[in-house]
């Protein structure tokens, strides 16, 4: 019987339900065809793209690039995104005037944040090599050479997701309750022990979710990489979001491409729920 | 001591205040500029370094082939993300109270799973959705609309909306429920008139984070539009190609995270108002 109660949760759950659930069904049927740019058709052809996918290096080498890409990404946004709502946290003088700015980037639209990294980040043209000139350091290849490019992949994803980090941590520090640090104060604790021995436990839990959270968004690292060096130079900065993008709908190989892409989703789901499980139980002490 | 800490204290702040500002910075200037300008290497001020021009923000108004033409998909991006937003918001706000006050059986699946699953559809990886997407909305006839991105867009954005509302119902104590039931409201009648006005907190939060994640969105607007329907990002990163108009680029990627500043403002005050709390946990 339709209750009241179920006109609550129902519309919500049969638009999502209607809009992933197919999706989803027709992505694990296709990656058993080999439908491609010739043959659009769903046959089968067993696990001939699973056998595929287990010889393209390309594919693993972009794999364990992301990881390493989004792990440095956001370890660095969570220290600088933990320091920056310290600073903001409590008294001092403009301090909705910094706190407004330091949520300013994760606001702005990666891809055309990214455009304008780009200009900054030219080689000749750019302010960065010039302003690095004025202080006596040789010209950075940015994005022309492997290294310097994955290192601007990560300036510009910490540039705009630092922001996101801050809210969510400087959220945490604005609810946690006054006492314990009077209990601080009082028996003489310096700001460095009251960090490490009130706030740092205090705020584990939200550090848990603020690093899962960041980290779910960046495992799907592809935006700002497409623009700024198009998984260049080589393959350099290719993710593996880049790379399925590239075999799927730029060579139309539909039926390869689902199956990395499922390979890459339930990959994703369980490093995801092992680093949750490792997170809780290194911070929090249970599992 | 303590005033050598508070100067530490103010030039980290100064100093992260100069990186988030500078591209902005990089590229109000570049706005201003000619192609020559731009050629002949990084000039920082206007009339000093070079001489400034408004061509960048003029090709912005005109017809496309001459210029730009950055009002078109201005308003189909406001459309795609208002809309989507908006149904959201309600699909998602609406579910959020169920879950928070009444219990469901999915077979075997509670509360708690049917939020995570609402919830956990944020981990699915774009690309993932845009090869079925494209696929069904060519099928439906609906690939290169605004509504077809509607569509999309709501999948992406109720999760967000979901996170935020559930969280900041289960704040709401329960009591306020059963006094207005007691009173005599229905189920409905105490959403509507009761718990509904006293959720602007959270409808903004979710309501903004769900605008700025649709206005932010690029991939799935690249890979479902072409021609018809445009919006703001693919056009503006189209204009990023060998020969990029560094100085229109700038001033159309200006115009276009401008109006997100403001949602900054109104969050810091919802932040700092204690609002925003609990959803992480």
């Amino acid at each position: 019987m339709l209750r009241s109660r179920h006109l609550f949760l129902l519309p919500g759950l049969l638009a999502l339900l209607a809009i992933i659930l197919f999706p989803l069904l027709f992505t694990i049927r296709v990656s058993f065809s080999s439908w491609d740019v010739v043959l659009h058709a769903m046959d089968f052809i067993g696990g001939s793209n699973y056998a595929r996918m287990m010889r393209d290096t390309r594919f693993w080498e972009s794999l364990v690039r992301l990881v390493a890409m989004s792990a440095i990404s956001v370890a660095l946004e969570y220290v600088l995104g933990f320091a920056l709502a310290l600073l903001v946290w409590r008294d001092l003088r403009f301090k909705r005037f910094f706190r407004v700015l330091f949520l300013v980037p994760m606001m702005t639209t990666p891809v055309i944040m990214t455009v304008i990294w780009r200009t900054i980040l030219h080689e000749s043209l750019g302010p960065a090599n010039h302003l690095l000139g004025l202080l006596g350091v040789a010209p950075v290849p940015w994005l022309s050479q492997a290294g310097a490019a994955a290192a601007s992949v990560i300036l510009v994803e910490v540039w705009q997701w630092t922001s996101f980090m801050f809210l969510l941590l400087l959220a945490g520090l604005l609810s946690l309750p006054r006492e314990p640090f009077q209990a601080a104060a009082v028996d003489g604790a310096g700001p460095v022990r009251t960090f490490f021995s009130v706030v740092f436990p205090m705020m584990a839990p939200i550090t848990i979710g603020a690093l899962i959270i960041r980290l779910i968004e960046a495992s799907k690292m592809m935006d700002s990489v497409y623009v700024l060096t198009q998984g260049g130079p080589g393959t350099a900065t290719e993710t593996s979001s880049y790379y399925i993008y590239i075999r799927g709908l730029r060579d139309f190989q539909i039926g390869y491409a689902s199956s990395l892409s499922l390979t890459y989703l339930v990959i994703m789901i369980v490093s995801l729920t092992i680093v949750a499980k490792v997170l809780g139980r290194a911070l929090l002490g249970r599992s | 001591m303590a005033s050598l800490y508070r100067a530490l204290k103010a030039a980290a702040i100064l100093a992260w205040s100069a990186f988030v500002v500078a591209p902005f910075l990089w590229a109000l200037t570049t706005s201003f500029k000619t192609a020559n300008a731009v050629t002949s290497g990084p000039t920082y001020l206007p009339w000093l370094q070079y001489q400034p021009s408004l061509e960048g923000w003029r090709v912005l108004f005109r017809s496309y082939g001459q210029g730009i033409d950055i009002v078109g998909p201005y308003l189909s991006s406001l459309f795609v993300t208002v809309t989507a937003s908006a149904v959201s918001l309600v699909l998602g706000t609406l579910a959020a109270y169920g879950l928070s006050r009444y219990t469901y059986r999915l077979g075997f699946l509670g509360n708690g799973d049917i939020t995570f699953f609402f919830i956990s559809q944020r981990i699915m990886p774009p690309i993932v959705l845009a090869i079925p997407f494209f696929l069904l909305l060519k099928f439906l006839g609906l690939l290169d609309t605004e509504l077809g991105l509607v569509i999309v867009y709501v999948a992406l954005l109720l999760p967000i909306a979901v996170w935020v509302m559930v969280d900041f119902f289960n704040n709401i104590p329960r009591e306020v429920d059963e006094t207005a039931m007691l009173d005599g409201c229905t189920p409905v009648e105490t959403f509507w008139r009761v718990i509904l006005p006293n959720c602007k907190p959270g409808l903004v939060v979710a309501g903004l984070f769900c605008i700025v994640f649709g206005w932010n969105d690029f991939f799935f607007a690249f890979t479902l539009t072409f021609t018809n329907t445009q919006l703001l990002p693919v056009a503006i990163v189209a204009l990023n190609s060998s020969v990029t108009p560094w100085w229109s680029l700038s001033a159309s990627g200006l115009v276009s995270v401008a109006p997100l500043v403001g949602v900054a403002v109104v969050l810091e005050r919802y932040l700092s108002r204690g609002n925003l709390a609990g959803a992480i946990r």
